[in-house]
């Protein structure tokens, strides 16, 4: 009963939208950083109606009506901006209300997460495809991969400095990230080694774990910086201070946004963070890409 | 003034419902939705697919919902202060909500969630079965189960519910964690007419066992000797006062997340208008409590529209300075 009314509400929306609407959808809501770089990035920025709030990039999305929290959107808040496809990431939900969604007929497009490149050049093709926009896909995806092979040819892969990462999460100790983590991946691909391999995902900081890991280099975000009170608060971190007086360490700070994004900046992300790991590198210029610009 | 209450009360649910069935992200205006709701009593009236669409799927489900989940809190509140005489006591202090809520984060923690959309609510009322079941068997001492022991056992169970909560929090992965946090705040969306029949049963239950522990509970005013000799068979007005909170609040937390403040204020703002009896004050804190969510999960659905906002943020946040005014008007009176 309901699946039917629904349906019939979505008939009537997609006659709305015109005739080839189920083809090429015309509102296109999205839940998923990532995906929000990848469709602005295929020209299709103008179709967006609505994103998710972890879709922070380039600038023109956070002036869109805002979905909420990834995991916590609304049906009626999603179905009010009149979407005609809702793209959203494996990590998007709660399942309930992505069921009401597609009874209500919306079309659901989700995309594999993946921390790895290569799962982005396959999302590219992927979101074309669903956007209607295969040919920039192509050609997106070519300039990802060719940026890529050239920074990952050139990641000195000797020698792996260790690297610790910082995330601060409100209150609380600050966590800092096991296997199985973007940041981790992040690292790997930069040609540096995870300091953390005894757990997965995020747990808070111990000192003595920290000394344990011996890492040669702390990063963390610039929010985390901010929170904590400035590098030099982290930098006093009993942890930190301990191994500072045993071994050479450095800190850097990032922007998790295009850090750990797994979006179409992905190849210029590994290469500056091989520039952090590996100051003495000889890295690949990659060229100025205009889904790089903020202000698209 | 007090005899006023009842009609206050059903006029204050039935405001709610309605703005809960005719506000929203979606702009309909309130004459379409009438035109729904005759449609769906059987009336032979036009309505137009969208909005057909977004009151009987989305809106009514969800109004029903916040209803139920309301009216269960506010009577699981006002039986347990009843019982244990003491205006702290809220639904969750058996150790239900503690259990509920472990057996819904269990179901995040092992992926019981990708069975389906049952597997939750059913490990959440499981685990608040389950809570009460170990703190009345905790706290039986020949045949009799003390107040003061029952109330210890609720610690002892909702601590240890915490610290399980806790180690699951700790080892399980930043996704699950999101999701259990997410849950923790308490939230309606996902309404759903299925969602509604696992929860109707058991507040319809609880609000049918309402005239058989009312006397009773006026009874217990007095002290549980006082009671009995008053002809109470206080050791089964006990039980069946526990199984009812827990079935109801078993029920709702499953299916909503622990929401607090509703089953704690709603009864003493209820007594604060219609006064201490149980034959008013346990249908009335149904019904205020019912209103009371239907309302606030309206607010919750439109304030960061198209976003939203958990429900029981917006029950703590509404209530609590509302009944801070109502105790400033009447610290008079109740210092009195």
């Amino acid at each position: 009963m309901r699946g039917v009314l629904l349906a019939a509400f979505a008939a009537a929306a997609l006659q709305a939208g015109g005739a080839n609407a189920a083809e090429t959808p015309q509102r296109i809501a999205v839940a998923g950083s990532g995906l929000t770089e990848i469709v602005v990035a295929l020209g299709a920025g103008d179709r967006l109606v609505g994103v998710d709030t972890t879709s922070l990039f380039p600038e023109r999305v956070r002036r869109l009506p805002q979905l909420g929290y990834l995991r916590a959107i609304a049906a009626e808040g999603v179905l009010s901006l009149k979407p005609d496809m809702l793209l959203a990431s494996e990590d998007a939900g709660p399942p309930a209300v992505l069921a009401q969604l597609a009874s209500a007929g919306l079309r659901i497009v989700r995309a594999q997460e993946g921390y790895d490149p290569e799962a982005v050049v396959r999302r590219v093709a992927h979101v074309g495809e669903a956007i209607g926009r295969p040919e920039a896909a192509r050609a997106l995806e070519g300039e990802i991969a060719a940026d890529l092979a050239r920074v990952h040819a050139a990641v000195p892969r000797g020698n792996p400095p260790r690297v610790l990462f910082l995330l601060a999460a409100g209150a609380g100790a600050p966590l800092v990230a096991g296997r199985e983590t973007a940041a981790a991946a992040m690292i790997e691909y930069a040609g540096g080694r995870n300091a953390i391999d005894g757990y997965r995902g995020y747990k808070p900081l111990s000192a003595e774990g920290a000394v344990e890991a011996a890492p040669d280099l702390v990063l963390t975000t610039d929010t985390t910086v901010r929170a904590l009170g400035g590098m030099d608060a982290v930098r006093a971190l009993p942890a930190f201070g301990t191994l500072a007086a045993t071994k050479k360490l450095r800190f850097a700070e990032i922007d998790p946004v295009y850090m750990l994004g797994f979006g179409p900046r992905i190849a210029h992300a590994v290469r500056e963070l091989a520039r952090i790991l590996h100051p003495d590198a000889a890295l690949p210029e990659l060229p100025e890409r205009a889904w790089l610009k903020a202000d698209r | 003034m007090t005899h006023r209450v009842e009609p206050a009360v059903a006029a204050l649910l039935a405001a709610s419902l309605l703005a809960a069935l005719c506000v929203g992200p979606l702009n309909l205006p309130a004459e379409s939705v009438g035109r729904v709701l005759a449609r769906l009593a059987g009336l032979p009236v036009e309505a137009d697919d969208r909005a057909i669409a977004v009151v009987s799927a989305l809106r009514l489900p969800r109004a029903v919902l916040a209803a139920l989940v309301g009216a269960g809190l506010g009577v699981g509140g006002a039986v347990m202060q009843g019982l244990f005489r003491n205006a702290l006591a809220d639904p969750g202090i058996l150790g239900i909500s503690g259990g509920a809520s472990l057996g819904a984060v269990s179901a995040i923690y092992f992926g019981a969630a990708s069975f389906g959309i049952w597997a939750m609510p059913f490990a959440g009322f499981a685990g608040g079965l389950l809570a009460t079941n170990v703190v009345s068997r905790l706290a039986r001492t020949e045949g009799r189960m003390p107040v003061a022991a029952l109330l210890l056992s609720g610690i002892a169970v909702n601590a240890f519910a915490m610290a399980m909560m806790g180690m699951l929090v700790y080892s399980s992965d930043d996704r699950q964690l999101r999701d259990i946090t997410v849950w923790l705040l308490g939230s309606l969306s996902g309404a759903s007419w299925q969602r509604v029949t696992l929860v109707a049963p058991a507040v319809a239950l609880a609000l049918a066992a309402l005239p058989f522990l009312a006397r009773a509970l006026d009874a217990l005013i007095l002290g549980e000797r006082e009671a009995a000799n008053l002809g109470v068979r206080v050791e089964r007005v006990k039980r069946l006062a526990i199984a009812v909170v827990a079935m109801a609040t078993g029920a709702v937390v499953s299916v909503a997340g622990p929401i607090g403040f509703v089953g704690l204020v709603v009864p003493h703002v209820v007594r604060l208008a219609a006064g201490a009896g149980h034959r008013r004050l346990l249908p009335l804190s149904a019904g205020a409590g019912a209103a009371l969510l239907a309302g606030a999960d309206t607010l919750a659905r439109v304030v960061v529209a198209p976003a939203e906002l958990p429900v029981g943020l917006v029950t703590a946040a509404i209530g609590a300075p509302f009944f801070a005014l109502l105790l400033l008007r009447e610290k008079a009176r109740l210092g009195a």
